[in-house]
């Protein structure tokens, strides 16, 4: 699409000396500036993105193992075959899908909760704000060095605190309880001011209304703030779902993905960097690329979410 | 507003310091952990019972950290300014001109934002090696463009929502064109909203594991983050955990000086592009 738009582009700069179109020469002048502003974006994230991505697609097609890359040939679907029959696939696509659905849903409600505090709170505003941006800045590896370190047996306040005898990072349950945790700590802020930007699209005016109707403080909450919100409610769970299921950094640093912790991403990157299979890790690249797009298909099928800032771009005025 | 009681301050004190405290006890433990002294590091001490700078002494004397401190400033740097300016460019592009394919533009830099960043590590490594450019910094900074784009557009887009145009039309009423109106009239006043999105832009490059670690191989283009989760088991650190933590610390600085200078900009910056009524 883009590509065709600034091959385009030449055109009516050829066209411009002949005056045919219906165009008035101010309006090509402002199409010539407008491809010329977004072709260098477009090219970058074009190159970088969809070239790779179909690349992916015709090295998952072949049987390309970089430790004997004469074996290199094409084997039409087989790769999917081997994924889709492998048990380690299946596992982290549970755990992938069990770390998203638990930690986005306990996010939505911390992260409304936060967005109440922040956007409500009479006193001391501006600390409560900075502080919920440290999570959302902090570099996840950093974050997760100090949960791992908290949770390390002896080394660990939380450790020590919680299961004196136990190594809670080695067990399956506790790992990812702990992986869960991480996630929502790191994440909670981000969605907490995605919902507050709803929040301030409530007017205040209706509150009171259904404050003096009698309404009590969750009526209000579930009658008039909620549905206000939903579009900012249903944008933050869309980019926060698609975000948990590329979950990588907080596995990698609390459990390596040991004890059956690993999730896709960590499969993936594992195939490549130890396994050196290209064509098994470029099959899982693409099966991700495809839960990715049916999980946003369904959420903008299902709940109808306006694709965020799209309502930015059309109103031209 | 209902009437500003002392209960009412105390309750939402209470709220306050719950969420205080709650985002900040895993940053100071780690700030902790790095003043701590080999011999009392493992006991589980909240507070260090014995202070020492060691831990910073011994990763700046350290090349595999100095190094790495230089790849993930200058990459995260360089990565920020070339997707500001193109994101710059885009933004106010779809914000004030007409133009077919703009939505196709949007669209892709939507799809972008939701990208599976892993579904590109296979084929970047095997693309970046046939090129030349794996383990370069040129390898990541392609990568932490385009993701930063759509984040970007999005961001500039509606802080340009903001800005009076009519000084624009003025502008060009006055003889300028379109191109000068943009550079001497609405530059200017974008500078607030692009310094933002630099921040954010910065936050995102800065924060990246995952590439990070499967296109780089060396000291020579490793970033921080990636060179923390290597102390582990290297040899001249009997226990790394005193190192990770300093090192830790050190790269969560700028993200501190951030937050405490700009929290107004940076709340601004993530909820004007998120939602419109």
């Amino acid at each position: 699409m883009t590509v065709v738009s600034r091959q385009k582009a030449a055109s009516p700069e050829a066209a411009v000396p002949s005056r045919r179109a219906g165009l008035s020469e101010g309006k090509k002048q402002e199409r010539r500036l407008g491809w010329l502003l977004c072709a260098p974006a477009a090219l970058v994230m074009v190159a970088v993105t969809a070239y790779p991505i179909l690349y992916s697609i015709w090295l998952s097609l072949q049987r390309y193992d970089l430790k004997f890359p004469e074996n290199r040939e094409f084997i039409g679907l087989a790769n999917y075959a081997t994924v889709l029959t492998n048990n380690y696939w299946w596992t982290a696509f549970g755990v992938t899908m069990l770390i998203t659905v638990i930690s986005v849903a306990v996010e939505l409600v911390l992260g409304m909760g936060l967005a109440l505090i922040m956007h409500r709170t009479i006193i001391g505003r501006g600390l409560v704000r900075t502080s919920a941006l440290i999570p959302y800045g902090i570099v996840t590896v950093v974050a997760a060095f100090s949960w791992r370190y908290a949770w390390t047996p002896g080394t660990g306040y939380l450790a020590n605190l919680f299961s004196p005898e136990g190594a809670p990072l080695t067990e399956r349950a506790s790992a990812l309880a702990i992986i869960i945790f991480a996630e929502i700590w790191k994440t909670t802020p981000f969605m907490a001011l995605l919902l507050m930007a709803g929040l301030a699209l409530v007017p205040d005016d209706l509150l009171k209304a259904a404050s003096m109707d009698g309404a009590s403080w969750w009526q209000r909450f579930t009658k008039v703030m909620l549905p206000v919100m939903k579009p900012a409610i249903l944008v933050a769970l869309l980019f926060r779902t698609l975000d948990a299921f590329r979950i990588f950094d907080n596995i990698y640093v609390l459990s390596a993905g040991a004890n059956e912790t690993s999730s896709v991403s960590m499969i993936a990157y594992n195939n490549l960097m130890k396994g050196l299979n290209l064509g098994i890790g470029s099959t899982m690249s693409v099966l991700i690329f495809l839960t990715v797009a049916i999980i946003a298909f369904i959420f903008v099928k299902l709940f109808g979410t306006a694709a965020p800032g799209s309502d930015d771009v059309d109103g031209r005025r | 507003m209902a009437v500003e009681t002392t209960s009412a301050k105390v309750k939402w004190g209470l709220l306050d310091a719950l969420v205080v405290v709650f985002a900040l006890i895993p940053v100071l433990w780690i700030v902790s952990l790095s003043f701590k002294t080999a011999a009392t590091l493992t006991d589980g001490n909240f507070i260090p019972r014995e202070w020492t700078w060691d831990n910073y002494k011994l990763i700046f004397q350290t090349d595999q950290f100095v190094r790495a401190l230089v790849n993930s400033i200058g990459i995260a740097l360089i990565s920020t300014v070339i997707a500001v300016v193109l994101g710059t460019m885009a933004a106010y592009a779809i914000s004030r001109l007409d133009f077919p394919g703009k939505k196709a533009l949007v669209g892709v830099s939507l799809l972008i934002a939701m990208f599976p960043q892993v579904s590109l590590v296979s084929p970047l490594f095997n693309i970046e090696r046939n090129l030349g450019i794996f383990d370069t910094w040129l390898g990541l900074i392609l990568p932490y463009i385009t993701f930063a784009l759509p984040l970007a557009i999005y961001t500039l887009s509606a802080f340009f929502k903001q800005i009076p145009w009519d000084l624009e039309k003025a502008a060009k009423m006055d003889g300028a064109t379109q191109g000068e109106a943009f550079r001497k009239v609405i530059a200017p006043l974008a500078a607030p909203g692009v310094f933002t999105t630099a921040i954010l832009v910065f936050i995102f490059c800065w924060n990246d594991f995952l590439f990070a670690i499967s296109l780089t191989s060396t000291e020579q283009s490793r970033t921080v983050p990636v060179a923390l989760s290597f102390f582990t088991g290297a040899s001249q650190f009997e226990d790394p955990t005193g190192a990770i933590s300093a090192a830790a610390v050190v790269i969560t600085i700028p993200i501190i000086l951030f937050v405490l200078f700009f929290q107004r900009r940076i709340v601004a910056g993530l909820t004007s592009g998120a939602v419109k009524g």
